[in-house]
């Protein structure tokens, strides 16, 4: 059992007038303990409205719907009262967010705000929280935490306040962490240290850490799932290694075109995909992707693609999938079928994670 | 390289900033060195990429040379025309020649004008092209040019996306006939896909026209992409200057090093194996730069002598100008990295005094 099982997530806003937009559709993915799991895509693939959901963070305005589940531990998240939400959420699952500026409140000290999560989840008060508190963001990399403490978010840079958010988010050991654009407002070697610490908290900790990115240098870097989402659905999920060796849902390999590559040669063009995510509603039936994908046939029209399911966990929503490069057409990888163990007696594992 | 080459020239460029106190007298209390002591120069028909972190000076950089931000000292030859000394009208005319592309579509486009409007306001005021029918063919050519469709004429900015708007933004900067655009950040507020379509215009517009780029981002991949020479800028000063492919095969400074190990290559085989070299500590204030070389209170490789004295000059080696006094010896392996402790070095008069505070658990300094 994974600790959390997102199960056809799916989140609407309906206005009186316009058309309802399905901006989350169907999403499912699970994450286990001390696993990291990346969504990625680009603005309006419903990324961050998939983790605002889970988190119950959505603004209650009329004609939201939410539905489908999201099991955390064996509770459906979104089923919880208010009440028994609020005792989860910083306890058990937390959340990073993009903007450490506008997520920090800029009146009140950043010790205030630590201490707050420290007494609201363990009773912790007066001496003991400031002290919990300093070791926290001392924890995090704060340099000289004690001053911190009293300081307001403006006197602290881009990266100490996204540090002091993650001190924020882990002041309770939480099991799941879930992390929108955390690296996304800071500069890039600002970027490589939070990265590395949220990498270290994974690791030393066992926490479970969702990583919401557009970024897929982050991506390659940190996870070890990866769901790529496209105008609200999950169109691609895949292993790391698989996913950028040998991508097979047609967008999933456009976003690897397009992505400049700091290791490649001057001179060769990028590959862009044509059009933009705004062309994905003159199409609502078939699949999302179609109007700008290059592989598309009769069959893309119509019906959502369904979710083809191949070894090893990996899963794509397309009915005209590219070739695999460099392998012959995979007859003997049928759904749910062993890894064939060619060569050596003991069949090698198709991925080799980090320890 | 003949004289005529080179379209652009820049010597010990410096832009400061006064930092002012006081409601009634208005004391100026230092200044914030935001550019200090530039030199740099573009090759007719060819890209200068210029990368540094934010506050490093890039944007005001490029703002000086257009003569957007008046610079505090130094020289800007545009064409051989000496630019900071120039009488206002005869700035006013050089300007058709050097047009700037925005970061933000968004908002460096007025809201209330629509697209025929915004390309016509350039054409009128330098007095380009006959009558109106003339215009609106100059302005087709323009659209077809960076692939925008007619019909876009009569819309407002609100009614693109973002890619199109910022396909406005470079026709804006097009529709003049300029030799040298400034592209300030042209691609970081759009989406990946849409970026690579941004990147392969200006490579064609490049191509097709010969116009001279200064491309400024904070994104190593893309300016690598799209540069023929990149500079590397740290508080207001280039660090080092090379051809792009060096810069990512053999980075010379150690700064330059940090930057290319801290960019996320989108790899998983790649990224396990890279090493990375982690720096400690945030950029120093511009207000009151670090004394000597300016990166030497980060720099895992800064030795007890000359770093923290001497400011060291741009030199050459081997093909790439270098300011770093060990940059050699660093090359070849010579001199080994440290752990270097975080400091904090705060703006004068801003609370206590400037304190030096070590980090103990820094994360992985050197990994």
């Amino acid at each position: 059992m994974a600790l959390l099982e997102v199960d056809d997530l799916s989140v609407t806003f309906a206005r009186r007038g316009q058309r309802t937009v399905h901006a989350v559709d169907g999403v499912s993915f699970s994450v286990d303990a001390g696993e990291v799991v990346g969504l990625v895509g680009e603005s309006g693939c419903g990324k961050s409205v998939t983790s605002l959901a889970i988190m119950g963070l959505l603004p209650r305005q009329p004609g939201l719907r939410v539905g489908g589940r999201a099991v955390f531990d064996g509770t459906d998240l979104l089923q919880l009262d208010d009440r028994s939400r609020r005792d989860i959420r910083g306890r058990d699952v937390a959340m990073i967010f993009q903007d450490p500026l506008s997520s920090l409140n800029p009146v009140i000290p950043i010790g205030l705000q630590v201490t707050e999560v420290l007494t609201r989840h363990r009773g912790m008060k007066g001496e003991a929280a400031q002290k919990e508190a300093a070791d926290l963001l001392d924890r995090v990399g704060i340099p000289d935490p004690r001053r911190r403490l009293k300081e307001y978010p403006h006197q602290l840079s881009g990266g100490m306040r996204q540090r002091a958010l993650i001190a924020m988010a882990v002041a309770c050991q939480p099991r799941l962490l879930i992390a929108d654009e955390p690296t996304t407002a800071l500069d890039v070697t600002i970027q490589a240290q939070i990265l590395e610490l949220l990498k270290e908290l994974v690791r030393d900790s066992g926490t479970a850490l969702v990583m919401i990115t557009h970024d897929l240098g982050v991506v390659a870097g940190m996870c070890d799932t990866i769901n790529v989402l496209y105008a609200g659905r999950v169109v691609e999920t895949a292993r790391r290694r698989p996913l950028f060796r040998e991508p097979r849902h047609p967008y999933t390999v456009g976003l690897l075109g397009s992505v400049p590559r700091l290791d490649a040669g001057r001179g060769e063009r990028l590959n862009p995909i044509p059009g933009s995510v705004r062309d994905v509603l003159a199409w609502p039936d078939g699949c999302a992707f179609a109007p700008r994908c290059t592989r598309r046939i009769d069959e893309c029209v119509g019906a959502p693609p369904e979710l083809t399911l191949t070894y090893d966990g990996r899963s794509y929503r397309c009915v005209n999938p590219p070739p695999v490069p460099g392998t012959p057409p995979p007859a003997a990888t049928d759904a749910g079928a062993p890894e064939p163990a060619t060569g050596g007696p003991v069949p090698a594992p198709r991925e080799e994670e980090k320890p | 390289m003949t004289e005529s080459d080179i379209l652009v020239e820049v010597r010990d460029l410096k832009v400061h900033f006064p930092i002012k106190r006081g409601l009634i007298l208005d004391r100026v209390v230092g200044h914030v060195k935001a550019v200090d002591g530039v030199d740099l120069s573009i090759p007719r028909g060819k890209t200068y990429g210029l990368v540094g972190e934010s506050g490093c000076g890039k944007s005001t950089l490029g703002r000086a040379l257009l003569q957007l931000t008046p610079p505090t000292g130094g020289e800007v030859r545009f064409d051989g025309v000496e630019l900071t000394t120039l009488a206002a009208g005869k700035l006013r005319t050089m300007r058709r020649r050097m047009q700037m592309i925005f970061q933000d579509p968004m908002s460096s486009l007025d809201p209330r004008q629509n697209v025929e409007s915004i390309l016509t306001e350039g054409l009128q005021t330098h007095g380009i092209g006959t009558d109106r029918d003339d215009r609106r063919r100059i302005i087709g050519e323009t659209l077809d040019a960076v692939g925008l469709p007619r019909w876009a004429l009569s819309r407002y900015p609100h009614e693109f996306s973002g890619g199109q708007r910022q396909r406005i933004g470079i026709a804006r900067a097009l529709v003049l006939g300029p030799e040298l655009i400034v592209a300030d950040e042209p691609v970081s507020a759009l989406d990946v896909s849409i970026q690579a379509q941004v990147v392969n215009l200006l490579d064609e517009l490049q191509d097709n026209l010969g116009l001279t780029y200064l491309v400024i981002a904070h994104d190593l991949a893309v300016v690598k992409h799209i540069s023929d020479v990149v500079g590397v800028m740290y508080l207001g000063a280039l660090v080092e200057e090379a051809p792009s492919d060096r810069l990512y095969s053999e980075p010379l400074h150690p700064y330059t090093r940090a930057l290319m190990s801290a960019v996320p290559v989108p790899d998983p085989d790649v990224e396990d194996r890279r090493e990375r070299i982690l720096l400690a500590g945030d950029l120093p204030s511009p207000a009151n730069p670090p004394s000597g070389c300016r990166f030497h209170t980060r720099c895992p490789w800064a030795q007890p002598t000359r770093c923290a004295d001497e400011r060291p000059a741009l030199r050459e080696i081997g093909g790439s100008r270098v300011a770093c006094h060990f940059a050699e010896r660093i090359a070849t392996g010579e001199l080994r990295p440290h752990k270097v402790s975080a400091q904090i070095v705060r703006p004068e008069g801003e609370g206590e005094d400037p304190a030096v505070v070590s980090a103990p658990t820094e994360p992985g300094s050197y990994v």
